[in-house]
C-alpha cells in the first residue's frame, strides 16, 4: 500500500491516537488498583498495536492480533479474574514493596533504549511490501518456515492440553 | 518518503516495553505479572513489523516471526492462567510474595 504525500497529516494522526491507545492503556494496566479494569485496560492496548500493524501495512496481522490477543488472550484473562473474585484484590494495593526501585530502573531503561534508537542509522529501504503478503506468508509458512510451523502447532497442541490437565485435575480433587 | 519515521515505531515499542517490565516487577498479583509479560511480547512485535516494513518490506520474515511470537503468547497464557487458577484451588491466593513454598 503506497502511502500518498496528500495523506501525510492524516496516517501521523492515526499514528498519535493509536499510540494514545496503546500507551495510555498500557499504563492504566500497570497501575490501575483494580484488576478487573487492568484487563480491561489490556484490551484497550491491543486494539492500539492492531492499528499499528494496520498503519504498517501488515494487515493479515491485525486480524491475528484481534483475534488472538483481543479475543482470546484478554478475555481468557477476564475470565481467569472473574472466576475467582478475590483474584480482584478490590481496594488492596496492588504493588509489592519493590515498585519504588523498580520505577526509576525501568526509566532509565527507557532513557536507554531511546538513546539507543535515536543514535543508530537504520538501513532504512524506500521498498514496499511486494505482491500478495497473505499469499507470501502462506508459501513461508508452508516453505522454507515449515518446521518452526509445526514445531509451534505442537508446543500450543502440548500448551492447551497442559492447561486443561492443570486447571482440571484440581477440580476432580474437590469433587471426589 | 515514509510519513512516519522508523525511530518513532521503535521509541512507541520501547515506551511499551518499559511499561510492562514495570508492571511485570511491581505487581503483586500473578495475573498482574502475566498482563506486565503481555505487553513486552506485543513491543517485541510492534518491533518486527516496523522493522520489516522499514528495511526488509520484501521478505516476509519479519511478519513469520511476529505470528510465532503471538502464537508463544498464548501457549504461554494458556499455562500461566492454568497455574495461577491450580494455585488458587490450592493456597487461596494469586499473591507472588505469599507462594513462597520453596523458600523454606
Amino acid at each position: 500500500m503506497p502511502f500518498d504525500p496528500s495523506q501525510i497529516p492524516i496516517v501521523q494522526i492515526v499514528f498519535f491516537v493509536m499510540t494514545a491507545c496503546a500507551i495510555g492503556g498500557a499504563i492504566g494496566v500497570v497501575s490501575s488498583p483494580n484488576l478487573f479494569h487492568s484487563a480491561l485496560y489490556l484490551v484497550l492496548s491491543l486494539f492500539g498495536v492492531a492499528g499499528y500493524y494496520v498503519l504498517l501495512s501488515a494487515g493479515f496481522l491485525a486480524v491475528v492480533q484481534l483475534m488472538v490477543y483481543v479475543g482470546a488472550i484478554a478475555i481468557l484473562i477476564l475470565f481467569a479474574i472473574m472466576f475467582a473474585r478475590r483474584l480482584m484484590g478490590q481496594g488492596e494495593n496492588q504493588n509489592n514493596q519493590q515498585w519504588w526501585l523498580s520505577l526509576p530502573i525501568v526509566m532509565i531503561l527507557f532513557a536507554v533504549l531511546v538513546g539507543v534508537v535515536n543514535t543508530v542509522s537504520w538501513p532504512v529501504s524506500g521498498a514496499e511490501p511486494t505482491g500478495d503478503t497473505v499469499m507470501e506468508l502462506g508459501h513461508a509458512f508452508l516453505g522454507s518456515y515449515l518446521i518452526p510451523f509445526e514445531v509451534v502447532s505442537i508446543l500450543l497442541s502440548v500448551a492447551l492440553i497442559g492447561g486443561i490437565f492443570l486447571a482440571r485435575e484440581k477440580v476432580e480433587a474437590e469433587e471426589a | 518518503m515514509m510519513p512516519i519515521p522508523l525511530s518513532w515505531w521503535l521509541t512507541v515499542s520501547a515506551a511499551l516495553f518499559s511499561i510492562g517490565v514495570y508492571g511485570a516487577l511491581s505487581r503483586k498479583n500473578a495475573i498482574g505479572i502475566l498482563m506486565g509479560i503481555e505487553l513486552v511480547l506485543n513491543a517485541v512485535n510492534i518491533n518486527l513489523v516496523a522493522f520489516w516494513r522499514y528495511i526488509a518490506p520484501t521478505d516476509i520474515s519479519g511478519q513469520v516471526f511476529a505470528i510465532i511470537v503471538i502464537t508463544v503468547a498464548a501457549a504461554e497464557a494458556a499455562v500461566g492462567l492454568a497455574i495461577i487458577i491450580a494455585l488458587y484451588r490450592r493456597r487461596q491466593t494469586a499473591v507472588v510474595d505469599d507462594l513462597d513454598l520453596l523458600k523454606n
